[in-house]
C-alpha cells in the first residue's frame, strides 16, 4: 500500500517536472500577456511616462477613428481577393498533382517551393518584379501589346497586387492538405460510380467535392485567420501606401505601437481583432460546419 | 480509365505553365542578383545578366554586417529548435502518459492559447522584454520561443498517444525512471514527429520578421529578414543586384532544409490540417 502511493506520487512528481519548462513559456510568454493586454487596453501609456487608466476611452476612441475604419476595410478587401482565389487556385492544382502520371512529384515540390520562402525575401522579389519602370511585368504586358500599368504605386492595383503574390506563396500549402483530403476518399466509391457508368466530371461533382467540405472548411477558416495577420507583405513593398490603399488593419496596429507608442490604444485594436477573429470562426462553425455534416452523410 | 496521348500532353502542359509561374519570381532574383547595378536600368530589361558579376553579393556583405546578421539568424533559429524540441516533448510525453493532477485542466488551458492570435500577446511581451533590458539584444528574440509552445506540446503528444504502452512497461519493470523511459525508449519512437516539428520550427524562425523588426534596432543585432526588409526601405532602396543577393543567400538556408526534408514538410502539414 505503501509503496504503491510513493509510486503514485513519485509519477506525480515527474509529471510536473516533465512539463515545468514548457508550462513557463506558456504561462509567461502566453497567459500572462493576454491578461496583461487585457489590462493594457484600458489605460493610456507611451512607454516614458507612467500608465493612466482611461477605463474604456481606448475602444470608444478606436470607433471614432477614421484609420481604423480604413485598416478593417482594407483587410476584409485583402481577405476577400486572397481567400476564395486562393482555395479555388489551390484545389485546382491538388486535382492536377493527383492526377497519377510519372514524375507528378516533381510537380508537386515546384508548386510548394514558395510556401517555405521568407516573406521579406520574396515580398522584395516581387516589388521588384512589379517595378513599374524596369520590371519584367510590365515588360511581359509590352510584349501582348498591353499598356504598362504602375502596379503597387496605383491606388486601385496595389493591394490586389499584394493579394496576387500571396495567393502565389500560400498555393502549394493549400494544395497539401486538400491533396490529403482527396488521398482520404475511399476508392470504392470511385469503382462504384464507374461501374454505373459516371464520367471523370460526374466524380469529381458527386464524389470529390462533396466528400472534400471538411477540408474545405478547415483551409476557409485557417486562410480567413491568417489573411488578416498579413503584415511583412505590406512593410517591405507598400508602407501601407499609396494612400492608405494597403494599411491593413494589423499594419495600424503596428503603427501605433511602435512608431507612435500608443500601446494602450494598440492593445486595445489588438483585443478588438481577437475578438473579430473570435466571432468570424464561430460563424463558420455555426453555419458552414452544420451544413456541411449533413451534406456529406 | 485510361487517358488518351493527348489529353496527357496537355495535362503536362498546364502543368509546365504552372510550374514556370511558380518559378519566375526565383528566376529573376538569381538573375538580377549577378547583373552590374547599372544593367538593371535598361529597357527591354536583360533576361540573363550580361556581364555576370558578383558585384551584388559583394555589396551585401559591405553595407550592411550581413555576416554577423547571418550568423545571428542561425543562432536564434538553432536555440528556438533546441529549446522547442526538448521542452515540448518532455511535456508532450508527460501529459501522454503521466498521471498527475490538474492534467486534465491544465491541457484544455493548453488547447485554449492556441486559439490566441499573435497580436494580442505582442505589446504586453514587448513590454515584458523591455523591463528585462533586453530590447535591442539577441535574448529578446530567441527567449519567448526557447520554452516551446502549446502548438509543439499538442502535436508531439498526439504522436505519444500511439505508442504501445507495453513498450514502457517493460522498461518499468526492469527499474528505469520516467526520465530513462522518455529518453531512452519514447523519444526514438517519434522521430518523424520531432522532425516535423524541427522543420517548422526552423522555418518558422528563420522567416520569423514582425518580432524581431520591433524588438532590434541596431544593424549588428538584426537577424537577416529584418536585415533585407529594412535595406529595402533604405538609401539602397533601388540597388536591386545586392538586394537580390541578400534575398538569394537567405533563402538557401530553408531551401536547403526542405529539400532534405520535403517529406516532414508535406506529413506537418496535413497532420496539423487535419487533426488540429
Amino acid at each position: 500500500m505503501t509503496t504503491q502511493s510513493t509510486l503514485k506520487r513519485q509519477e506525480h512528481i515527474a509529471g510536473y517536472l516533465f512539463i515545468l519548462p514548457n508550462l513557463i513559456g506558456v504561462l509567461v510568454f502566453v497567459v500572462l500577456p493576454v491578461i496583461a493586454g487585457l489590462v493594457l487596453s484600458f489605460t493610456r501609456w507611451d512607454l516614458l511616462t507612467p500608465p493612466v487608466w482611461i477605463n474604456i476611452d481606448n475602444y470608444k476612441q478606436l470607433l471614432h477613428d477614421p484609420l481604423f475604419w480604413v485598416g478593417l476595410k482594407n483587410s476584409a478587401y485583402y481577405s476577400l481577393l486572397t481567400v476564395p482565389a486562393g482555395i479555388v487556385v489551390s484545389l485546382l492544382l491538388a486535382l492536377l498533382v493527383n492526377i497519377p502520371l510519372k514524375g507528378i512529384n516533381i510537380f508537386r515540390t515546384i508548386y510548394f517551393i514558395p510556401v517555405v520562402t521568407s516573406i521579406t525575401a520574396i515580398s522584395l522579389v516581387w516589388k521588384w518584379l512589379y517595378n513599374p519602370e524596369f520590371g519584367i511585368l510590365n515588360f511581359i504586358l509590352e510584349k501582348f501589346g498591353l499598356p504598362p500599368q504602375q502596379w503597387l504605386n496605383d491606388v486601385h492595383l496595389a493591394m490586389p497586387c499584394i493579394a496576387l503574390m500571396s495567393i502565389w506563396r500560400s498555393m502549394g500549402y493549400n494544395m497539401v492538405i486538400f491533396l490529403a483530403g482527396i488521398k482520404a476518399i475511399p476508392t470504392q466509391l470511385y469503382e462504384a460510380s464507374r461501374i454505373d457508368g459516371a464520367n471523370r466530371f460526374q466524380m469529381l461533382w458527386h464524389i470529390t467535392l462533396p466528400l472534400l467540405k471538411p477540408t474545405l472548411f478547415f483551409v476557409l477558416v485557417m486562410s480567413i485567420i491568417g489573411s488578416l495577420q498579413v503584415f511583412g507583405e505590406i512593410y517591405v513593398m507598400t508602407n501601407g501606401g499609396p494612400g492608405n490603399a494597403t494599411l491593413t488593419y494589423n499594419y495600424f496596429l503596428y503603427q501605433n505601437a511602435f512608431l507612435w507608442f500608443k500601446m494602450g490604444y494598440a492593445a486595445s485594436l489588438g483585443y478588438v481583432l481577437f475578438l473579430i477573429i473570435f466571432v468570424l470562426t464561430i460563424i463558420q462553425f455555426k453555419f458552414l460546419g452544420a451544413r456541411i455534416s449533413y451534406e456529406v452523410f | 480509365m485510361k487517358r488518351s496521348l493527348i489529353e496527357v500532353i496537355f495535362i503536362l502542359f498546364i502543368l509546365s505553365c504552372l510550374a514556370v509561374m511558380a518559378l519566375i519570381p526565383f528566376f529573376w532574383m538569381l538573375s538580377t542578383s549577378f547583373k552590374e547595378s547599372g544593367k538593371v536600368f535598361t529597357y527591354p530589361p536583360q533576361i540573363l545578366p550580361d556581364p555576370f558579376v558578383t558585384e551584388g553579393y559583394h555589396k551585401i556583405f559591405t553595407l550592411i554586417p550581413f555576416a554577423k546578421q547571418f550568423l545571428n539568424s542561425v543562432i536564434v533559429t538553432s536555440l528556438v529548435l533546441i529549446g522547442q524540441l526538448i521542452c515540448c516533448s518532455l511535456a508532450g510525453y508527460s501529459f501522454a502518459r503521466l498521471d498527475f493532477p490538474g492534467r486534465e485542466t491544465l491541457f484544455m488551458i493548453y488547447l485554449g492559447t492556441l486559439m490566441i492570435p499573435g497580436y494580442v500577446t505582442l505589446i504586453p511581451t514587448y513590454i515584458m522584454m523591455r523591463f528585462f533590458g533586453w530590447i535591442n539584444t539577441l535574448y529578446a528574440i530567441f527567449v519567448p520561443g526557447l520554452f516551446g509552445g502549446a502548438f509543439g506540446t499538442f502535436l508531439l503528444r498526439q504522436f505519444f498517444m500511439t505508442i504501445p504502452k507495453e513498450l514502457e512497461d517493460a522498461a518499468k519493470i526492469d527499474g528505469c525512471g520516467y526520465f530513462r523511459i522518455y529518453s531512452t525508449i519514447m523519444l526514438p519512437q517519434v522521430t518523424p514527429a520531432l522532425a516535423t516539428l524541427g522543420v517548422f520550427t526552423f522555418m518558422g524562425t528563420w522567416n520569423d520578421f514582425f518580432w524581431p523588426l520591433i524588438v532590434i534596432n541596431s544593424e549588428e543585432k538584426k537577424t537577416i529578414t529584418v536585415a533585407i526588409a529594412t535595406l529595402s526601405r533604405s538609401y539602397y532602396s533601388t540597388d536591386w543586384p545586392t538586394l537580390m543577393a541578400g534575398a538569394t543567400l537567405s533563402l538557401i538556408p530553408v531551401l536547403a532544409v526542405f529539400f532534405s526534408a520535403q517529406k516532414y514538410f508535406t506529413e506537418g502539414i496535413v497532420l496539423t490540417g487535419l487533426k488540429g
